[in-house]
């Protein structure tokens, strides 16, 4: 067996805005890999798994989370800077997250409904992806993305590969799978047909809609979608409330889900001591 | 001259995002103890309102990808007391064994991943792994069957699909649980050895006197029922969460500190749970318990490892106890009508106590929630930890004092995502 060591292994770094921790938690749930894979490349800063860090450049940087406050703004930067390859994971990193429901609201009254004393609080309008902020040399979509996906990119990376990964529709894994439509068989509103595959179709699985938590697929038809929807009897409220959940600031699903938004946070002083 | 040193840390690793701490030292003696959280907050309170009740379980899901089932349970829950319905029966030990994957998962990623290499000097698994590959090994796989658990129920180990108000989108089909048996069956054992693993670690002697808040229910160990009790005598229903407990805002932290009212700061999680219901462990962890030293009350919270590593035991041996005995449903969720109303739960998420309450209207639609998570509740009780931990080893050098600071946070496996709604180190001594 070669002795690792003696290769110079391409160096990652995760960084962390704002999120849940579940994509960078994708590593560690590698059970399999990730033992092998730090033979491969060298994990040289990883906060949530060490308190050993290496100092950049990186040659492969992985961002989790949005930018919502303007420290973050600053930092992401820093990131870019020190990072050969820059790639983001996951719907928040790639489109604002589900915290970008506050980009439709006023966040004054968003900050006032969760807050007693909102003058600690430094946030920014908006919850925005890291595209808006800095070059992004690839997108991994999800919320949460998905292991083997993952894996993927980061190995295609490390060998001076560009990743490939399926930009088609959920409706094509979903039959691949050889599951029965949720839609037809059971009227059932599904997110199928304008959501990017990689979840295996899931959902459809388990038999329920897909609630598009891989974002919009390459030149989706949300609006044909919506009409279809309709016909199944999914009133206005519940057509927007479907294309704003985690992917609600994807340009393909924004103004589709806008109604969903404008009603929210009528009362924002309904819950304060 | 007046001694002022200074230790910081920029940012805290191994606990789940971002914040920091900072320690005031003056002539030896701590002054200030604070921990910063400066995870951005995201304000999931705020945009549940005007969102239907069936979109609870998935939307706060999304608060932590590390423990997103227990985000889903006490959103069902608290959902389901609004609308007057109950969930029992095999329904009811499905999201049991669902709850068991994720503690297993969670808990075993914090025991071997996160809070061992502490212990044996390391600064992480993976450096731990190449002088221990077959400890580390074990972690990971014992993980992975937590994870499997999660999967096999619910469809994917993070941000589960398949949770619904009233149960289920479909039932786990009986061969797809069965066949994980064998493989609990190797994590039950491999639980056990953890439990003997980590008994033999070297805990400082420390010692403390928080008041514990656990659900406690008259025969199992706690998950999504019982009473809210505590070791001060508590003893109220979920839904008077509210009265009993209050959530302040303090400057250095995003995260709301939550306390007694008119009592102070408690400490949640598994040490709580195992102090307040030692009696409702299984007869095998209550042995491999004994074997490890503890006794009913466990009150070092460097051995939170070895009670962690007990509950992870008795969720194996639980779990393969459902799979066992699982026959598919009749019907896979529970049918409701909308009404309005208000609603509260709590359940024991792997690091404590979550408390959800929604107000519906009559179309269904969510008019106010309110989300306690059990890092928030814990805030109060690391700052006390701290302050005593810093003082009895105010000698030690910086780099040393710093990765013990860092350890004692780590006792209580902080959620920093859940609680913004948290860590870097800085100690400050002058």
């Amino acid at each position: 067996m070669a002795a690792p060591e003696q290769r110079v292994r391409p160096k990652v770094a995760v960084w962390k805005f704002a999120s849940c921790d579940g994509c960078q938690l994708r590593l560690l749930d590698c059970e399999d890999e990730l033992l092998p894979i730090s033979d491969t490349i060298e994990i040289a800063h990883f906060l949530e798994a060490s308190r050993a860090t290496v100092e950049g450049p990186y040659d492969l940087s992985l961002v989790e989370g949005s930018i919502t406050t303007p420290h973050d703004a600053e930092r992401i930067r820093e990131v870019r800077a020190c990072s050969r390859k820059l790639v983001t994971i996951g719907a928040c990193a790639t489109a604002g997250g589900i915290q970008s429901l506050k980009n439709f609201g006023r966040v004054e009254e968003f900050v006032r409904a969760v807050y007693a004393s909102p003058e600690y609080i430094d946030t920014l309008a908006t919850s925005t992806p890291i595209s808006a902020h800095v070059q992004v040399d690839f997108e991994l979509q999800g919320c949460p993305i998905d292991k083997a996906q993952l894996l993927h990119v980061v190995l295609a990376f490390a060998n001076g590969r560009e990743p490939d990964l399926p930009r088609h529709s959920v409706c094509v894994e979903c039959k691949q799978a050889g599951h029965v439509c949720v839609m037809v068989s059971q009227g059932t509103p599904c997110l199928g047909p304008v959501t990017q595959a990689g979840c295996g179709a899931l959902c459809p699985g388990w038999s329920r809609g897909c609630y598009g938590c891989f974002g919009p697929m390459e030149s989706p038809r949300p609006a044909a979608l919506g009409a279809t929807l309709a016909a199944l009897g999914a009133d206005e409220r519940d057509r927007r409330r479907l294309f704003s959940t985690f992917y609600a600031n994807a340009p393909a699903f924004r103004e589709h889900g806008r109604g969903a938004r404008d009603r929210q946070v009528s009362d924002p002083a309904g819950d304060e001591d | 001259m007046p001694e002022r040193r200074r230790i910081q840390v920029e940012a805290l690793a191994r606990v789940e995002g971002e914040g920091g701490m900072n320690v005031v030292v003056r002539d030896g003696q701590v002054e200030d103890v604070k921990l910063r959280i400066y995870e951005p907050p995201r304000f999931f309170e705020a945009f549940l309102r005007g969102r239907s009740h069936t979109e609870a379980p998935d939307i706060t899901a999304r608060i932590c990808g590390i423990c997103p089932v227990a985000y889903q349970m006490s959103a069902v829950h608290a959902v389901e007391a609004a609308l007057g319905i109950r969930v029992d029966g095999p329904l009811r030990m499905l999201r049991r064994l669902l709850y068991c994957g994720e503690w297993i998962e969670s808990h075993v990623l914090h025991v071997y991943m996160l809070h061992l290499p502490d212990f044996l000097g390391y600064e992480d698994a993976i450096r731990l792994a190449r002088d221990q590959r077959e400890v580390v090994e074990r972690g990971l796989r014992l993980k992975k069957a937590g994870n499997s658990l999660v999967t096999a129920v619910a469809g994917r180990e993070i941000h589960p699909i398949n949770v619904r108000v009233g149960g289920f989108y479909r039932a786990p089909r009986k061969r797809d649980l069965r066949a994980l048996r064998d493989e609990l069956a190797w994590a039950r054992d491999a639980a056990l050895e953890t439990v003997r693993l980590v008994a033999g670690l070297d805990f400082p002697d420390f010692v403390c006197d928080h008041e514990f808040v656990a659900l406690q229910h008259p025969d199992e160990y706690p998950f999504c029922d019982g009473e809210i009790v505590s070791t001060g005598g508590m003893r109220i229903a979920a839904s008077a969460f509210e009265e009993h407990f209050e959530e302040m805002h303090v400057e250095h932290s995003n995260a709301l500190h939550a306390r007694i009212r008119g009592r102070g700061r408690y400490f949640v999680g598994p040490q709580a749970r195992y102090n307040l219901n030692f009696e409702r462990l299984s007869s095998v962890a209550r042995q491999a318990a004994g074997e490890a030293g503890l006794g009913a009350e466990c009150r070092n919270p460097f051995q939170s490892i070895v009670v962690r590593a007990i509950e992870t035991l008795q969720v194996c041996d639980e779990a393969l106890h459902i799979v066992e005995e699982y026959e598919e449903p009749d019907a896979p969720f529970v049918e409701h009508e909308v009404r309005a109303g208000w609603g509260a739960a709590c359940t024991e998420a792997p690091r404590g106590l979550l408390y959800h309450a929604y107000e519906i209207d009559d179309e269904g639609s969510i008019t106010s929630a309110r989300i306690v998570p059990p890092t928030s509740q814990n805030q109060a009780t690391i700052e006390d930890d701290l302050h005593r931990f810093v003082q009895q080893h105010v000698t030690l050098g910086d780099e040393e004092l710093t990765w013990k600071c860092e350890q004692a946070i780590r006792n209580y496996d902080p959620c920093i995502s859940c609680a913004t709604h948290f860590l870097k180190l800085e100690v400050e001594r002058r």
